[in-house]
């Protein structure tokens, strides 16, 4: 069990001070004078060694990104960091109670990897509803500017400038390229990769973009020591996480936990337990909403982290576990999440656009039974065909859901199917509604 | 991908005010020379923030002479990103999430209070005061499920407290923004299970901690309580004008407007008035004697029209306070009113 003293975000729930004074108290911005004058490599080499997996969705390690930055600036291409405070995987909360609530672990961490990249500017976007969450965060690099943490001349003698931006309501420019396309005031698509953002990326200067989480715990991190944040965790899955748990449990909440940590003692220990008890537990949602589905006797012992959950063909995604109990109509939960991607796709692609719409009505017809058994199939084979087809992964992401549906619960389909068929007249839902 | 076109009805002309135009200023500002077009979406959502929550043409181009962009490129942008309502929204604009994990939480009941109270999406209330849509997920899925009404989050809600948000936004009363069960933020109810060496298991212990749940009434409740606030003090000025002993009539002509009357009920006699909560049987004979029989007449009244009856009844913003006029939309509409939940009386006391 993770002990308090072991967390990071130790004003997540916002009970504490949030200003600068209190985040001081809380030990933000103790040494990163320090850190920083142990220089560039010395950043990067421990990101590495402390195995940080990025916390946006793919798991891709912090510190190894970091080091895909070009070792010197062109002055005429000067090097950005761009953070992805786009939240909005379905089920994932996590990032807005660091900005609301403990903004100032992300400034400093913001400047520490400013730094560490070469970079003396530094783009934070956060999601146009975060509008309370925005103003927190801006009034946090206010405070930062004010006692000359960051600035052109700051007392870290980094020059470093911390701007907030933010979007407008749209899911794809989560994804790290449409982002930086929306950040020079575009249309939200997706590039085409090569060339990766780091050789190439907003205003077609060097540019890495990483997941608020990641930024926020790289100053702990490195305060602490690599060796710290890797006793937690299994092997390749260290560190400390905030797990976002939704839907059927007793007391849904963001918790801060130990990565690799068994999903019952998570649901358990801060989620009041599973709606119902763990019996009537129908299936999870382990990480986010583009995620394949894993059925409650496989997902109740499995470690919550990213290799655990990858053997189970699913992922850890963004750690949000949307919990679902036996009164779920997971078909119904399935096709929402599948209008969710018709709705998100930006049009760009020709298997997503229309995919993910076609998807969509399928699983409609799905929801009430009115299909053919052998539309499961051909289903299935679109959704082959949409995954890896298209630019980004929001196609993947609209297909991965109806292949977890129908990798798990195809006799549910197949029944509803058999129901309509039986009795094609009725309308099945009537009864249990009046 | 969604269809968004703009709206039929333009207005001719649109211009920041002067404080918005200072401020996008220091926006231009964050980005480097020649790249000012990144402030873009930054300016749309002041442009549309200041017209009321929506964005006509006018101000796309407005927005479009200041970035130094052709006109089509932030059409581009007004009609990609989905937070840009294209056409006129309601004064309190009710953004509900219907993603998976709100929907497991209970969305759908949320929707069903919307349709009844508000009517369809898009619909913007006669009087102007709410329209609703469902949005995708909001980010706030540990306080599920949960709506966006302007700028502000209302999280943990049921159909109750909800239907009852919506009464206090519509009468201009305060009401708590953020989770309305009385959590801080997303932390389990009932007492924390971590961090409690820090702030004690109920979060309280924290030395010094800022009472961060009695956050100050939001821009947004402010603006309801100036604009009823003024509102009454205009009416009073004008009927200080008047005689000692105007008559009821006279008075209500100072102020607003007389709602459009029926000679005789219509065909198959008058609704029920009184199933409008506030009006007994004294206050159904006074607007039979206006000529107003039906739910759809108070349904239609406008803001003089209100104003006028409100005067006239001399009840001054009770008919905002309670609601008629969304209560008789959705009476009209074959839905039931807030008396038909309540143990039938036989006699209209509720009301007078």
């Amino acid at each position: 069990m993770l002990e308090d003293k072991d967390r990071i975000f130790t004003n997540l729930y916002g009970f504490g001070d949030r200003s600068l004074k209190g985040a001081r108290a809380r030990g933000n911005w103790d040494g990163t004078k320090a850190i920083i004058d142990k220089g560039r490599d010395w950043i990067i080499a421990e990101m590495k060694a402390s195995g940080l997996r990025g916390r946006g969705g793919a798991g891709f390690p912090t510190g190894l990104k970091w080091s895909f930055m070009p070792k010197t600036v062109d002055p005429k291409r000067p090097h950005y960091l761009v953070i992805n405070a786009d939240e909005s995987e379905p089920g994932t909360c996590k990032d807005r109670e660091i900005m609301r609530n403990d903004p100032h672990t992300l400034v400093e961490g913001a400047l520490i990897a400013s730094f560490a990249m070469g970079a003396h500017a530094c783009y934070i976007y956060v999601r146009g509803e975060y509008i309370q969450e925005r103003e927190r965060l801006e009034a946090a690099v206010d405070e930062a500017y004010e006692a000359r943490l960051i600035g052109k001349d700051n007392i870290h003698g980094w020059p470093f400038d911390l701007y907030v931006h933010h979007g407008a309501g749209a899911y794809i420019c989560g994804e790290e390229t449409a982002m930086l396309e929306s950040l020079e005031g575009k249309k939200g698509m997706p590039r085409m990769k090569p060339p990766f953002p780091a050789g190439m990326g907003l205003y077609g200067s060097p540019t890495t973009v990483n997941n608020v989480e990641s930024i926020a715990v790289a100053p702990t991190i490195l305060r602490r020591g690599a060796s710290w944040f890797t006793s937690f965790g299994a092997p390749n899955n260290f560190g400390t996480k905030v797990f976002c748990v939704s839907g059927h449990v007793n007391k849904p909440c963001n918790v801060e936990e130990a990565m690799s940590i068994p999903f019952r003692e998570l649901i358990d220990k801060h989620c009041g337990g599973v709606r119902g008890g763990w019996d009537n537990l129908l299936a999870v949602i382990p990480g986010g909403a583009s995620v394949r589905l894993v059925p409650a006797a496989e997902i109740i012992d499995c470690p919550m982290d990213f290799d655990s959950l990858a053997k189970l063909k699913s992922g850890l995604g963004t750690a949000a576990a949307i919990v679902m109990d036996k009164s779920t109509d997971i078909i119904r939960a399935i096709a929402r999440l599948s209008y969710f991607y018709k709705h998100e796709s930006c049009g760009q692609c020709t298997p997503c656009r229309e995919g993910a719409g076609w998807m969509w009505r399928v699983m409609e017809r799905m929801v009430q039974g009115r299909a053919q058994k052998r539309e499961i199939d051909m289903l299935l084979d679109v959704t082959k065909q949409v995954e890896g087809h298209t630019i980004c992964a929001l196609g993947d992401a609209a297909a991965w859901p109806i292949q977890g549906l129908i990798a798990h619960f195809r006799p549910e389909i197949e029944r509803r199917i058999d129901q309509y068929a039986a009795n094609p007249a009725s309308e099945p839902l009537r009864a249990a509604a009046e | 991908m969604s269809v968004r076109r703009l709206a039929d009805e333009q207005p001719t002309s649109f211009e920041f005010a002067p404080d918005n135009k200072a401020w996008a200023e220091k926006e231009l500002a964050k980005y480097p020379p020649g790249r000012q077009a990144s402030a873009v979406l930054a300016l749309l959502w002041r442009a549309q923030k200041q017209n009321g929550y929506w964005l006509p043409r006018p101000a796309i181009e407005t927005v479009a002479a200041m970035l130094d962009m052709p006109n089509i490129r932030v059409l581009e942008v007004a009609t990609f990103y989905t937070m840009f309502n294209l056409a006129p929204v309601g004064r309190h604009y009710v953004q509900l999430c219907g993603t998976t994990p709100c929907m497991l939480c209970g969305a759908e009941d949320l929707k069903a209070v919307c349709r009844k109270r508000i009517g369809e999406q898009g619909h913007v209330t006669s009087d102007g005061l709410f329209s609703w849509t469902e949005v995708e997920c909001l980010g706030a899925c540990c306080n599920a499920p949960m709506v966006q009404i302007n700028e502000e989050y209302y999280e943990d809600l049921t159909p109750e407290n909800f239907a009852k948000l919506l009464d206090d936004l519509a009468a201009a009363r305060p009401v708590r923004t953020g989770s309305q069960v009385g959590r801080v933020s997303s932390e389990p109810i009932g007492g924390l299970t971590s961090l409690t060496t820090l702030y004690g298991a109920d979060g309280r212990g924290a030395p010094g901690a800022p009472a961060n749940d009695q956050s100050p009434p939001s821009p947004d409740e402010a603006a309801a309580h100036a604009h009823a606030e003024v509102e009454a003090a205009d009416i009073q000025a004008a009927l200080a004008t008047l005689p000692a002993d105007a008559t009821p009539e006279q008075k209500a002509d100072a102020v607003g407007d007389r709602p459009p009357a029926l000679e005789a009920p219509r065909e198959g006699g008058p609704d029920d008035l009184q199933r409008i909560n506030g009006v007994g049987p004294v206050n159904e004979k006074r607007l039979h004697e206006l000529g107003v029989y039906h739910f759809d007449q108070v349904a239609a009244w406008k803001r003089r029209e209100i104003r006028w009856v409100g005067t006239y009844l001399s009840f001054p913003g009770r008919i905002d306070r309670e609601q008629w006029v969304l209560q008789a939309a959705a009476l009209a509409a074959g839905g039931s009113g807030p008396k038909d939940e309540q143990t039938h009386l036989p006699t209209g006391k509720i009301g007078d």
